[in-house]
């Protein structure tokens, strides 16, 4: 059934039989060690390579405390987009703040705000999220992951420095600023309404 | 230097091959086509790696100074293109061609599972090159490709870290993606492609064969010398392969978009078009169904069928033959349908009617969005396995009628995600946009 084989028949081997039952024969026994001595070298090049991979400094990350204005810069009911910090910063109705960021949970695309429809929107997959980051439409399997935001001496502060991820929204999640603080604006960044009726820039 | 040419091809190749297995209609070339693309990926790669500049700064001025001031840069450049993404429909098609004449039976398959690591090498290489020009294409979809890895339990982080060694999509990776698909993949594959075709003269040829035509006596047939038969069939597919390829880089321009920019994907933003299939999947599944079981049943399933197809009664040897049997050509003709027009039907039905987490609200997604609609999937397959085979279809029929299917779903999800998914990843009709 086969073709001729051409390659030549094993090789000759050691004449002496090995598995005798009187040992293993002088010839077996340094074919054993090389191999498993070729083995070891090849597991210590193995750890040695994944241990050099393994300590490459990380990318640095560019997260920092970023002062994002004054509490009344922010009126309620508006989503303010940070490009270069990658958040949203919105405020609520009822006065509260929350930091979104806007990497999407479910592959890292960038979710754009989508007010004609009142949502935030992923290109990639099209999922979709509530003002306050929860999954309205999947894939996404988590919602919209947060920022702290920090009110002090009346400026609103976005850490950027450690995304926190959450498996649910959460009313704990906003900041409100202590109450008795002006709301007049004034240096206004700009500031997206919820209902214009027009998609993010 | 003519004896040493020789001396080389027959050290490759048998002194003397059966005439029958040159038959042209039986291997169509591929595995040739294949080898001559990748001595074009790896001269042009050489060259290329003298131009280009792997920063994130740098990469993509260093891809349009190549184009618009090296000698040739732009033909050079598309000709690495383009038979990077051939070598792949090729490879593809050569796994194809050796599934449906069964020329991985007994004793080729250990060479079928070389042959499977090579299409995964192929296909990382590509994945990998993908990232190069450092444009909104690139940049968009490794973000999408490397997220996906996350979702791998338990060693999913850790992958993903060593890639790209942060949040985003920067320098790291560049230089990690750099090392993979210039130092790492090409010598693996030079490495296992000289064990392929070492395990094909060890093997020796399957041979074509008719429909009722008895399995053949081997030490009755012709043979004709290597030198010239085979050598000039090898040697004129491969120039024409070169021909063809360096017309259709003068006419045809690889792609190359504005610059990557981390703060705005492109709408919709899609993966290379050979991860499309798995894009799709992703928006019908939970990503631990499409980033690990997916993967891990198709690999299993692939890895282990030579050793589980064959009949080993040599009268049952189907070796040779195109689909097997009668039976196995109208499965495969009826599967390869079912195939396009059941997924297309289900893409449409998810895409509009069925909302699987409303219906469960209680439920987290990986249950409602994936062991449910998945586990049904499987369930449904293993029905139709089961009825196959208690309607006279052998193993080896049945698994090219599951083959068949399930290749052809994933080659319409790959349709559909390419020309039927325009902005926010909604479903359009190609000529309506």
């Amino acid at each position: 059934m086969d073709d001729v084989d051409l390659s030549p028949s094993q090789p000759c081997d050691d004449p002496a039989p090995s598995s005798d039952g009187a040992g293993v024969s002088r010839r077996d026994f340094f074919g054993l060690t090389w191999r498993a001595l070729a083995a070891v070298l090849a597991g210590q090049a193995a750890c040695v390579g994944l241990r050099f991979l393994a300590s490459r400094p990380a990318e640095e990350s560019q997260g920092q405390v970023l002062i994002a204005g004054l509490v009344s810069d922010f009126p309620p009911g508006t989503i303010t987009p940070f490009e270069q910090a990658r958040f949203f910063l919105i405020r609520f109705a009822d006065g509260g703040f929350l930091a979104l960021s806007v990497v999407c949970p479910h592959l890292a695309c960038v979710v754009g705000w989508d007010g004609a429809r009142g949502r935030f929107t992923c290109p990639c997959h099209g999922s979709e999220f509530e003002r306050d980051g929860r999954v309205v439409n999947p894939p996404a399997p988590r919602p919209l992951d947060r920022y702290t935001v920090l009110i002090e001496n009346d400026r609103v502060k976005v850490d950027t420095r450690q995304v926190l991820r959450r498996t649910q929204t959460d009313a704990a999640d906003l900041v409100y600023a202590p109450s008795g603080a002006a709301d007049t604006a004034s240096h206004a960044p700009p500031v997206v309404p919820f209902h214009p009726g027009q998609p993010n820039p | 230097m003519r004896l040493t040419l020789n001396d080389l091809i027959l050290h490759l190749h048998a002194p003397r091959v059966p005439r029958r297995a040159l038959r042209v209609t039986y291997s169509y070339g591929l595995g040739i086509i294949a080898i001559a693309l990748f001595l074009i990926l790896g001269f042009t790669g050489v060259l290329l790696a003298f131009v280009y500049t792997p920063s994130p700064d740098k990469a993509y001025a260093s891809i349009l100074s190549l184009q618009s001031q090296v000698w040739i840069g732009a033909l050079v450049r598309n000709l690495h293109h383009w038979s990077g993404n051939l070598l792949l429909i090729v490879s593809v098609l050569h796994m194809l061609r050796v599934f449906y004449t069964a020329a991985f039976h007994p004793p080729r398959e250990f060479n079928w599972l070389l042959g499977l690591s090579l299409l995964v090498l192929v296909a990382l290489s590509n994945f990998t090159g993908y990232l190069m020009p450092w444009d909104q294409l690139a940049y968009w979809a490794t973000t999408i490709s490397t997220s996906m890895l996350g979702y791998i339990p338990l060693v999913g982080d850790s992958i993903q870290h060593f890639l790209v060694g942060g949040s985003e999509i920067g320098e790291f990776a560049l230089r990690t993606f750099f090392a993979f698909h210039i130092v790492v993949l090409p010598p693996l594959m030079i490495i296992i492609i000289s064990y392929h075709l070492w395990r094909i003269r060890k093997d020796t040829f399957s041979l074509p064969r008719g429909l009722d035509e008895p399995p053949i006596d081997r030490r009755r047939i012709e043979r004709v010398t290597t030198i010239p038969h085979l050598i000039t069939l090898e040697l004129a597919l491969g120039l024409a392969t070169l021909a063809l390829m360096i017309a259709w880089s003068t006419w045809v321009d690889a792609p190359l978009e504005d610059a990557a920019n981390p703060a705005h994907p492109p709408n919709p933003a899609k993966a290379a078009w050979y991860f499309m299939g798995f894009q799709e999947l992703l928006l019908h599944f939970h990503p631990v169904i499409v980033t690990v079981v997916i993967p891990a049943l198709t690999a299993a399933g692939l890895f282990l069928l030579p050793y589980v197809d064959a009949d080993p009664r040599p009268e049952r040897d189907v070796t040779g033959v195109w689909f097997r049997s009668r039976r196995g050509r109208r499965l495969a003709a009826l599967n390869a349908l079912a195939g396009i027009g059941v997924t297309a039907a289900l893409v449409v039905l998810d895409e509009f009617w069925l909302d699987l987490p409303g219906l469960f609200p209680s439920l987290p997604t990986v249950i409602s969005n994936g062991a449910i609609p998945f586990g049904a999937i499987l369930w449904l397959l293993g029905v139709y396995y089961w009825v196959l085979g208690r309607r006279g279809a052998t193993r080896s029929e049945r698994n090219l009628a599951l083959f068949t299917l399930l290749f052809m779903a994933f080659v319409t999800l790959t349709v559909i995600g390419v020309f039927f998914r325009g902005e926010n990843m909604a479903l359009v009709l190609p000529w309506t946009t």
